[in-house]
C-alpha cells in the first residue's frame, strides 16, 4: 500500500507522517506538492498533514482548500480514495467540504500541546479496524482550533450513525467535561464520512511512532489501513 | 466602476464568543465592569471592479460566502462605497 503526503506551506507534520507510514508500509511514501494538478495513480491514501498550512491566514485551512491539488484530493475521496486528515489536514477537509461542521478557537483559547486518550467508538472503520471497540488509544494533540462545532441536526448525524471514531476521555474511558481538552461539543475528536473514506482527527497518530518518541501506539491507524487495502 | 468593500465578520449569535469573554473579563477586572457582549470579530477591506453596485454587492457576497466567512459559525456585513 502506498501513501501519499501533502505539503502545504506550512505544513510542519509531512515528515512525521512520511516516518510513520514508511515504517508500517513497504511501499515508499510520496510527498505531493500543493501545486500538483494531479495525484500519481498507485496511491492508496492520502495524507492531509498537521501543521499551519498559508499561516492559518483568514481561517485555519480556508486557504489551503483552494490549492491546485486539493481539486484532486475531492475528486480522488469521491472515486472512494482514502484521505486522512491529521489536525489541520482535518481542518481543510471541514473547509473544502469533505466532512461536516468545522473546528473553532480551543474553549480555553490556549494552544494545547499534550497527550489525550480518546475512546475508539466505532472500530469498523478502515482506520480503526485494529483496536477493540471501546479501546483507549493515547496519542497527543497540538493545536489552536480543535473545537468541533457544526449544527445540532449534523451532530445527532453523526452520532446516529455512528461517524464519530474518536471522542476525548479519560485514562478510564470515561467521556466527561474534564477529558474534553477544547471544548469540542460530545468530545468530539474525530469523525469520518458516510461513505467511510474520509477521516478527519485533531490528535496526531503520526506523532507517536516510535518508541524513542515516547510510544507508537499511533501506528495502529496506519496498519488498521493497510490491513484493510 | 470600481468599488470600495469594508466587510464585518462575526460569530454568529448563539456561538461562544471565548475571545470576546476573556476581553470582558479583562475589561471587568479594571475599572470597565460596565462593559458587557463582548463581541470579537474581523474587519476585511477590498477593492472591487463591478459594472454597478449591485454587481459588485452580489461578487462580494459570493466571495464572502465562498472564501471570507465561514457561514457555519460566523455572520457578515457588507458595506460599499463607489471610488
Amino acid at each position: 500500500m502506498k501513501f501519499g503526503i501533502v505539503v502545504f506551506p506550512g505544513s510542519n507534520c509531512d515528515h512525521d507522517a512520511y516516518y510513520a507510514t514508511n515504517k508500517v508500509s513497504s511501499e515508499k511514501s510520496q510527498f505531493l506538492w500543493h501545486k500538483d494538478t494531479s495525484i500519481p495513480k498507485d496511491i492508496d491514501c492520502i495524507i492531509l498533514p498537521g501543521g499551519f498550512s498559508y499561516g492559518d491566514y483568514l481561517r485555519c485551512g480556508a486557504i489551503a482548500r483552494f490549492s491546485p491539488i486539493m481539486m484532486e484530493v475531492v475528486d480522488f475521496a469521491k472515486k472512494g480514495g482514502y484521505v486522512l486528515g491529521i489536525c489541520n489536514g482535518f481542518q481543510i477537509l471541514t473547509e473544502v467540504g469533505l466532512l461536516p461542521g468545522t473546528l473553532m478557537r480551543n474553549k480555553s483559547l490556549h494552544f494545547i500541546c499534550k497527550d489525550v486518550n480518546l475512546k475508539i467508538l466505532n472500530n469498523s472503520t478502515a482506520y480503526t479496524s485494529n483496536f477493540g471497540l471501546g479501546e483507549i488509544l493515547t496519542i497527543p494533540i497540538a493545536h489552536g482550533e480543535g473545537n468541533y462545532f457544526a449544527e445540532e441536526s449534523i451532530i445527532e448525524q453523526l452520532e446516529g450513525e455512528n461517524r464519530i471514531v474518536f471522542k476525548y476521555c479519560n485514562s478510564n474511558g470515561l467521556i466527561d467535561d474534564d477529558s474534553n481538552p477544547n471544548g469540542s461539543l460530545n468530545n468530539i475528536a474525530g469523525i469520518i464520512n458516510k461513505e467511510g473514506n474520509v477521516l478527519g482527527m485533531m490528535p496526531h497518530p503520526e506523532r507517536y511512532s516510535d518508541r524513542i518518541l515516547g510510544s507508537d501506539e499511533g501506528l495502529k491507524i496506519f496498519y488498521s489501513l493497510i490491513n484493510n487495502i | 466602476m470600481k468599488f470600495i468593500s469594508k466587510i464585518k465578520i462575526t460569530l454568529r449569535k448563539g456561538i461562544l464568543d471565548v475571545q470576546g469573554k476573556a476581553v470582558e473579563n479583562a475589561l471587568h477586572s479594571i475599572e470597565f465592569p460596565m462593559i458587557s457582549n463582548v463581541r470579537i470579530g474581523k474587519f476585511v477591506e477590498l477593492e472591487i471592479e463591478a459594472n454597478d453596485k449591485n454587481q459588485a454587492y452580489e461578487l462580494v457576497d459570493a466571495a464572502c460566502k465562498k472564501l471570507i466567512a465561514n457561514p457555519i459559525i460566523e455572520d457578515f456585513e457588507i458595506e460599499l462605497f463607489e471610488v
